[in-house]
């Protein structure tokens, strides 16, 4: 193979059938950490964790509006990175993870804004405003949207994937840009909890009950993802032998 | 070299001859974002200080609209009638053939919209002192709008209901361009120095240029053989 300096499981993953397995080997591993640690983090920071001496209990809900945030961020890279493997390698399994992602992220956009909405109303008075981060989290949103409105339009499905790919990528473009100039233009938000480079401005008895809830969404949702993958593997290839033996028909 | 550059210079000639002799689908734009920018004082408030503090926005809420409005004829009727398929097959990259196109289109709505511009700019009572930021942000913004526009009406050229979709792709991506343009003319208005946004605008300009027509390309490549 003329491009052998990728490792063997990239190969490997291009196959449906091999991935179909290989999920089903991890799915119960990521069930069991990650409910494990959705558990752990959720009681320590609802019940443990110090209340903040200025937002009381009601900052608790960082532990939800956080992580949710963060992955509906990750996942739109997901997504993208995934959709832009699609059209280089033309990788079937590939634009399955892109479409099985993209409602996923959309979930996660909503919810971040609604717990933000929740959050915002004791500390700020209202349940919206036009801050930065909010409108850039619905921006997010929005491209989600137009992903999978583009993708329900398109009958034939590589062409769906393809062209939603292009999409994603010209949003991840995008995004950067989107995020500096809507803060420009207006901000009110804290700056975000956790950076690469700096400590986090909060107690280590906040944010680890905090990291540890990251990690548990991370773990649940990807999850969430290879289950929606199984069921698109499945549909797809529902031509294929090895799964008409795996269904039995 | 010769015959790329003759292909740019062929394409947009047609487009250009193809637009005239359609005079009506021409002017449909400038109309649209006439009648827009008049639902707001009717809709809103007809208040001279009122409309003066929103006026910048909504002129270029209006051009947005308008230039999306305009967006999904681009590649549409020679996707119908096949020419589209034969300029993708010739061995001139197809960037090209997009940026003609876009240039095109663009010079007969965007630029037609920035010479509209203060007549709206009028009728909101944007204070003259406006007037140059408003067209120097719309000449300087809404290429890149057009071309931001060039690559959703690629990805849904193949489609046979594209207009809502278009919008739904593409107007997320125009919010940079908005805030810059509108705060270009806000800017003018209180008599602030200017060039920084228009220096952004700029910016977002060459990164459009340098990079849609590439995608749009690309989406274009895709929905033909789709």
């Amino acid at each position: 193979m003329a491009s052998s300096w990728l490792p063997r499981w990239f190969y490997q993953l291009a196959s449906p059938r091999w991935c179909y397995s290989i999920t089903g080997k991890l799915i119960p591993w990521f069930a069991a950490t990650g409910g494990l640690l959705f558990l752990v983090g959720l009681i320590w920071g609802l019940a443990f964790a110090p209340s903040d001496y200025q937002q009381g209990n009601s900052f608790r809900i960082i532990y939800l509006h956080v992580p949710t945030a963060i992955l509906a961020q990750s996942f739109y890279m997901m997504m993208a990175i995934a959709g832009a493997i699609g059209l280089i390698w033309k990788m079937k399994v590939a634009d399955m993870v892109a479409k099985s992602v993209a409602p996923l992220g959309a979930a996660l956009a909503v919810l971040a804004l609604a717990t933000g909405a929740i959050w915002g109303k004791p500390t700020w008075g209202s349940w919206w405003v036009w801050d930065a981060r909010l409108t850039s989290m619905l921006v997010l949103l929005f491209l989600y949207l137009g992903v999978m409105a583009l993708n329900s339009a398109i009958e034939s499905e590589t062409t769906a994937a393809k062209s939603t790919a292009v999409l994603a990528l010209v949003g991840l473009v995008n995004i950067p840009i989107i995020k500096y100039s809507v803060e420009w233009w207006n901000t009110l938000h804290q700056p975000a909890t956790f950076k690469l480079t700096e400590k986090p401005a909060m107690p280590a008895e906040m944010w680890i009950p905090l990291l540890v809830m990251v990690i548990a969404l991370y773990l649940l949702f990807g999850l969430a993802m290879m289950l929606r993958l199984r069921n698109e593997i499945l549909r797809r290839e529902r031509r294929a032998g090895w799964v008409k033996e795996l269904l039995g028909s | 070299m010769s015959s790329t550059l003759q292909l740019f210079r062929q394409t947009f000639k047609r487009d250009l001859t193809l637009a005239f002799r359609r005079k009506s689908e021409l002017v449909n734009p400038l109309i649209f974002f006439l009648i827009v920018a008049s639902l707001f004082p009717i809709g809103v408030s007809p208040e001279p200080n009122f409309l003066s503090q929103l006026a910048p926005g909504l002129v270029w809420v209006a051009a947005l609209l308008a230039t999306l409005l305009s967006m999904e004829t681009l590649f549409k009727s020679d996707y119908e009638d096949g020419s589209l398929e034969q300029l993708l097959l010739s061995p001139q990259p197809v960037f090209l053939v997009v940026l003609s196109k876009v240039l095109a289109h663009w010079l007969l709505s965007g630029l037609a919209l920035t010479i509209v511009a203060p007549l709206l700019g009028v009728m909101l009572f944007l204070p003259s002192e406006g007037m140059p930021g408003l067209m120097l942000s719309l000449l300087l913004g809404t290429p890149t709008l057009s071309l931001i526009g060039a690559i959703g009406a690629a990805l849904t050229v193949g489609l046979r209901r594209g207009g809502v979709l278009i919008s739904l792709l593409v107007l997320p991506l125009y919010i940079p361009v908005l805030i810059f343009g509108s705060s270009a003319v806000q800017a003018a208005v209180t008599g602030l120095p200017l060039d920084g946004y228009l220096a952004l605008l700029g910016a977002m300009l060459a990164l459009a240029l340098a990079l849609a027509p590439i995608a749009a390309g690309a989406a274009l490549r895709i929905s033909v053989s789709g």
